[in-house]
């Protein structure tokens, strides 16, 4: 291979291709959702915004724990922990305040510190990253097997302790605030996204969308579910042009000589527990960030939060995302947490829908009538498979997991890269093509030897 | 792995010296508290500003104390018949097995799926195989009990029998089509490998039984332990075995039933079964040279696939037993519970030392009892997370684990 | 490689002061004639003093009690038969293990139990036996890592706007020296490369250009030329000739006796974990005990 002509091409190929593969494959995935739901009759503004809110969350999700385990080799299965702590403590700071002894632990009805919702946002990242701190301390100069069971440790503490009844609701400077115990908090912002357009300005921009909103759909509710999907938007944006930043630079060179080899890097001068410690930090801040907006009501996720949606379910969700896109690759999680939130997250429940409009089964009915040994009955008996095909249908949640475990099983087995293939990215802040002052005439020296020793 | 052992030894050394201290101070404080609190003496220190302050004791009733103790240590047994298994492939196959969880559920759900068919088909025949199968009855209406005549107790045997062996057959054939391809890959390609078995059991357990628990729980004869204090009224109440602790002020019982003894003796007979099996026979000594180095056991003619079959085999079996005690001592189990019950396990076999079965054993124990014990000094609704807090500072403090350098058994 | 891009390090001879972080890289540039200066001094100072070191692991004694000097601007080679302590020697001194017992001293201070990276900040570097490349990193990324303190490794300097710049601005000037270390080792057709494909003696080469480019002061080498070819190794000790008349140091761990006697001013010779013995080359050749050492004897000390 020569190298005078191929690098520089092949770089400046790759830095303005990568945008467009997302774009590419996002605009693929829109119209498959849009086609299948014109067929199936269902509200396309609510089909592609839920679509969106998947994507975007998982996107994130994959592009922060990218930063952990594709660039730095930190083996995080406490994602969801570190989600939570954020959404927690945004709600504690940025919930309207009850006055002490008012709430009380009840339906998730104590109060917060009354601060606005982007402060709240702030406070989350920033105690998530404060926690990931306390676990990085002692545990980040373990083994990565070890660092993942502590990891997944934090986080199950972390959901039984906002379970306790004990911290569900206290009182802070004549203020009712907790946690809310096993009934969780009440998210109860108002709209988030009219808070969110605020403060950065845009208030105006969210009445005029409220309006045309109105005017073209009649629905107020669909412009905060567009709104927030436009806000996801943002942050994936901002997500990957932060990671892609820090992947390329100095910085992130580093991190990936500790994930090839902590100990050389080490001995190269390199303080590697100061990087493991900031990157977990950061790492451990976006994540929070992820809970927060996860969990809002805007874009419909119920506006609440319940400790039983804290098992590391969701944790491996994300890894799934990011195996898919390729570790290591902030473009690659961009697209492993599109496509899986698309095809294997929202896909099965999406296709559980079409399916429910276009038989005209009333599936509900259908599940609350048949287990799994009605629906095999009609198979020992007259190989009948239809009602196992519908009781899978309506059992479609534990399938699709059961799928996302057969993805990891063929990924690790055949594509340890990623679906989308080998995908680094280059750890530098320029183009590391040769540089043009120095032409091949200063080269002569190195004609002779060559590869002989290969 | 020279990389991580090399910084272990540096973090243990930084971390030892000034951490020991502390874990040594509190577990005194500890057990000074638990003895006031037996004693039912509260200790009153008059600080200045906050007037009159409990710093330690308080009380904690010795039936309640004693009923934890055997609470910890059956939860233990069967945490650490479980954690054998895990403890082996950890140190054999060299990674952390995120299915081993779901091994357990395995056991539970074909142990007693096999225990009502038996039961039920044999016996009153008025339900079909099945809704036996699907368990989809109460087992009170089987008579499901060790004590409950001749065709129960032969169901639950049988039971058991399936659980472990119907949990091999899972195991090897999860080995065969999901680990054994990628064998010699990174540990953490392994682990990550795990967590998709560990999806594909859970949720195909969830399709086929559904998310109700099922419950197999109709325990027998109950046998109470009374405490007998100043207040003989409260003696014993039913049961052949007429104990008595007299200590005056404090009155009170300890029940423990059929399955719980049930559940004493199966563990306690596979933990010596394997002790014996792997002290006396070839097998033990060909898995300690493999946990030591794969490849110098492989050039020293140790026939590594029949090894680690076996470690398959024998750990598979033991986790599907733990699981079906488990269903015989807490009377119920639901889908998620194996998975959920799995890092105790691993709480339990880093405790003890990954790679060592008395570790294992020991750490079950430990974690079992720090569990149930630890309700003593904070809420019980931490108890849970307390073992796993447990857990990480061991990692932290000595990640070798207690019974370290024993590598299988 | 010319003679302008490997800073001397008559400094650090002198005062072990930290130097700053930001400029550290840059003077690279600018002190070349300091360099020629230092390298009309006949060597006598000595940056490196290891004194009764001692290794255990369990029970087994790797280095037992070894003491040696290195003297500022000597090729000094240490040699052994295997398993005689040398590699475990270099993991003590570095940091990478700690020792059991003895003393590492570098320009006067005590670095015993220092981290890796403190003494390497400290100007004393090594490679590994087995040579250690970031395998999923490209070449020239492996060599892009190596200059101690770049501006950009300071996180918010990396991402902010207004920094950026200056970060972009260094990452030229590292990349036009990654080129010629490139060029001189002879392994620019291979910088797009993962190092992981590399064979055997370009990883050692990748590897010695690496810690070189992090312009150290004494540098250790574990069997730097095993598996490099011939011709390329003649060219590589011509260089590092070269810089030991700038005023460099090095510890060179090598098999190949006869490389050691033509190439080094004084040899050290290691011995079941002690220091057999130390001298000239002639007065190494001379010693029968060396021979024995080799052959396997117990030997009288
Ligand atoms: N991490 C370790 N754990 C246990 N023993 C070790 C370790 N590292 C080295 N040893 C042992 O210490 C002794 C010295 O090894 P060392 O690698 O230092 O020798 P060496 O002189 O570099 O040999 P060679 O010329 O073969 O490289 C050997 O017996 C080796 O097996
Ligand atoms: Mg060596």
């Amino acid at each position: 291979m020569s190298v005078g002509d191929s690098v520089p091409d092949r770089v400046s190929a790759v830095g303005s291709s990568d945008p467009a593969k997302i774009i590419g494959l996002l605009v693929f995935i829109y119209a498959v959702y849009l086609v299948a739901g014109s067929i199936a009759g269902i509200n396309p503004v609510s089909n592609l915004t839920s679509l969106t809110r998947w994507i975007g969350l998982f996107a994130i999700a994959a592009l922060a724990l990218n930063l952990h385990w594709g660039y730095t080799g930190l083996f995080n299965i406490g994602v969801i922990g570190f989600m939570g702590v954020g959404v927690y403590v945004a709600a504690i700071v940025s919930k309207d305040p009850v006055a002490a002894g008012g709430g009380g632990a009840v339906g998730g009805a104590t109060g917060g510190l009354g601060l606005p919702l982007p402060i709240g946002m702030l406070a989350g990242a920033v105690a998530a990253a404060l926690f990931g701190l306390l676990v990085a301390l002692p545990a980040l100069r373990l083994r990565a097997d070890y660092l993942a069971i502590v990891t997944i440790a934090v986080s199950e503490i972390f959901r039984l302790s906002v379970r306790n009844g004990n911290i569900a609701s206290f009182d802070v400077g004549g203020l009712s605030v907790g946690f809310g115990g096993g009934d969780g908090l009440q998210l109860d912002w108002g709209s988030e996204v009219e808070l969110l357009f605020d403060a950065l300005l845009l208030g105006g921009v969210y009445d005029s969308l409220s309006a045309t909103a109105e005017r073209l759909i009649g629905s107020p509710v669909a412009v905060d579910r567009i709104g927030y999907a436009l806000i996801l938007l943002a942050f994936m944006i901002g997500y990957y042009a932060l990671l892609r930043r820090i992947g390329n630079s100095p910085f992130g060179r580093v991190l990936k000589a500790i994930r090839e080899d902590e100990e050389a890097t080490n001995s190269l001068g390199k303080d590697t527990d100061r990087f493991k410690i900031i990157v977990f930090m950061i790492g451990c801040g976006l994540m929070g960030l992820v809970g927060v907006l996860w969990f809002m009501n805007a874009g419909g996720g119920g506006g609440s939060v319940n400790p039983t949606q804290f098992r590391p379910d969701t944790t491996f969700y994300i890894w799934v995302a990011l195996i898919i896109g390729g570790a290591g690759s902030n473009t690659g999680s961009v697209m492993g947490g599109a496509l899986f939130a698309a095809f294997l997250y929202r896909g099965p429940r999406f296709l559980q829908t079409v399916i429910d409009k276009l038989t005209e089964t009333d599936l509900g009915s259908f599940a609350r009538r048949t287990g799994f040994g009605e629906a095999m009955a009609p198979i020992a008996g007259s190989f009948d498979p239809i009602p196992l095909l519908l009781y899978a249908v309506t059992k479609i949640q534990s399938l699709q997991l059961l799928i996302m475990g057969l993805v990891i099983i063929y990924l690790m087995q055949n594509r340890p890269q990623g679906l989308l293939g080998h995908r680094k990215e280059q750890a530098a802040a320029i183009s590391l093509s040769r540089p043009d002052r120095r032409s091949d005439g200063d080269r002569a020296v190195a004609a002779d030897g060559g590869a002989e020793d290969e | 792995m020279g990389v991580a052992d090399g910084y272990r030894t540096r973090a243990e050394g930084l971390v030892e010296n000034p951490f020991n201290g502390l874990l040594v101070f509190i577990g005194l404080y500890l057990v000074a508290d638990l003895i006031l609190k037996l004693s039912g003496v509260d200790v009153v220190v008059n600080v200045p500003g906050m007037g009159a302050t409990k710093i330690m004791g308080g009380v904690e009733p010795l039936d309640s104390f004693l009923s934890k103790v055997i609470n910890g240590i059956l939860r233990g047994l069967i945490i650490g018949l479980a954690g054998i298994g895990l403890s082996m492939t950890y140190s054999i196959l060299g990674f952390a097995n995120f299915a081993h969880g779901d091994f357990i559920t395995v056991g539970a759900f074909m142990g007693v799926m096999t225990s009502y068919i038996v039961a039920g088909v044999v016996g009153a025949a008025t339900y079909d195989i099945g809704t036996l199968a699907l368990m989809k009855v109460e087992a009170s209406q089987l008579g499901l009990a060790i004590t409950g005549g001749p065709l129960a107790f032969a169901a639950i045997v049988l039971g058991l029998l399936i659980a472990g062996v119907g949990t091999v057959g899972v195991v090897l054939l999860v080995d065969r089509l999901a680990f054994e391809p990628i064998r010699d890959r990174s540990s953490v390609s392994l682990l990550i490998t795990s967590i998709g078995v560990a999806l594909v059991i859970r949720y195909l357990v969830n399709f086929i039984w559904g998310i109700e628990k099922f419950s197999a729980n109709s325990p027998g004869d109950t046998w109470e332990l009374a405490i007998r204090g100043s207040e003989p009224a409260n003696g014993l109440q039913r049961g052949p075995s007429t104990w008595e602790f007299v200590i005056t002020e404090l009155t009170g019982s300890i029940r423990v039933n059929a399955h719980d003894f049930t559940l004493l003796i199966i563990a306690v007979s596979l933990m010596l079964g394997v002790h014996v099996l792997l002290q006396t026979s070839k097998l033990g000594k060909a898995m300690r040279a493999m946990a030591d180095n794969k490849d110098l056991a492989r050039v020293t003619g140790i026939p590594t696939d029949r090894v680690i079959r076996f470690t398959w085999v024998l750990g598979g079996s033991l986790t599907g037993v733990a699981g079906y005690t488990w269903v015989l001592w807490s009377g119920t189990f639901g889908w998620y519970d194996g998975w959920l019950f799995l890092l105790l396990v691993f709480a339990a076999v880093i405790l003890g030392g990954i790679g060592s079965i008395y570790g294992a054993m020991a750490g079950g124990l430990i974690i079992g009892l720090a569990r149930d014990l630890s309700i003593i000094f904070i809420p019980s609704a931490f108890a849970k997370a307390f073992a796993f807090a447990l857990m990480i500072v061991v990692l932290v403090v000595k990640p070798s684990g207690l019974f370290a350098g024993r590598t299988t058994a | 490689m010319s003679d302008t891009d490997i800073d001397p390090p008559e400094e650090a001879v002198q005062a072990n002061v930290p130097e700053d972080a930001d400029v550290d890289y840059e003077k690279a540039e600018t002190q070349d004639s300091a360099a020629e200066e230092a390298a009309k001094h006949v060597p006598q100072a000595i940056p490196l003093q290891v004194e009764n070191l001692s290794k255990r692991f369990g029970g087994l004694t790797a280095v037992d009690g070894a003491s040696f000097e290195v003297e500022q601007g000597t090729l000094t080679g240490l040699i052994g038969p295997n398993g005689a302590g040398k590699s475990t020697t270099f993991n003590c001194v570095t940091g990478v293990l700690e020792p059991t017992a003895g003393t590492v001293r570098f320009n006067g201070e005590d670095i015993t139990g220092l981290a890796p990276h403190q003494i390497a900040d400290r100007g004393l570097a090594r490679t590994f036996q087995i040579a250690r490349e970031l395998g999923e990193m490209t070449v020239l990324e492996n060599l892009m890592l190596a200059p101690t303190h770049q501006r950009g490794e300071s996180l918010w300097r990396s991402v902010l706007p207004f920094t950026r710049g200056s970060v972009v601005e260094q990452e030229e000037e590292v990349l036009e020296d990654v080129w010629e270390t490139l060029d001189f080792f002879d392994i620019d057709h291979l910088a797009d490369e993962y190092a992981g494909n590399l064979s055997g003696g370009q990883r050692k080469l990748l590897e010695l250009a690496r810690v070189l480019l992090t312009d150290p002061d004494v540098l250790l080498l574990d069997e730097p030329f095993a598996g490099v070819n011939p011709s390329l190794e003649e060219r590589l000790l011509e260089h590092l000739h070269e810089l030991r008349e700038q005023g460099y140091t090095f510890l060179i761990v090598e098999h190949d006796m006869d490389l050691i006697m033509d190439n080094c001013e004084r040899v050290i010779v290691m011995h079941q974990g002690s220091v057999l013995t130390e001298g000239t080359p002639e007065d190494v050749k001379a010693d029968e005990r060396v021979l024995e050492a080799y052959l396997g004897g117990e030997v009288e000390t």
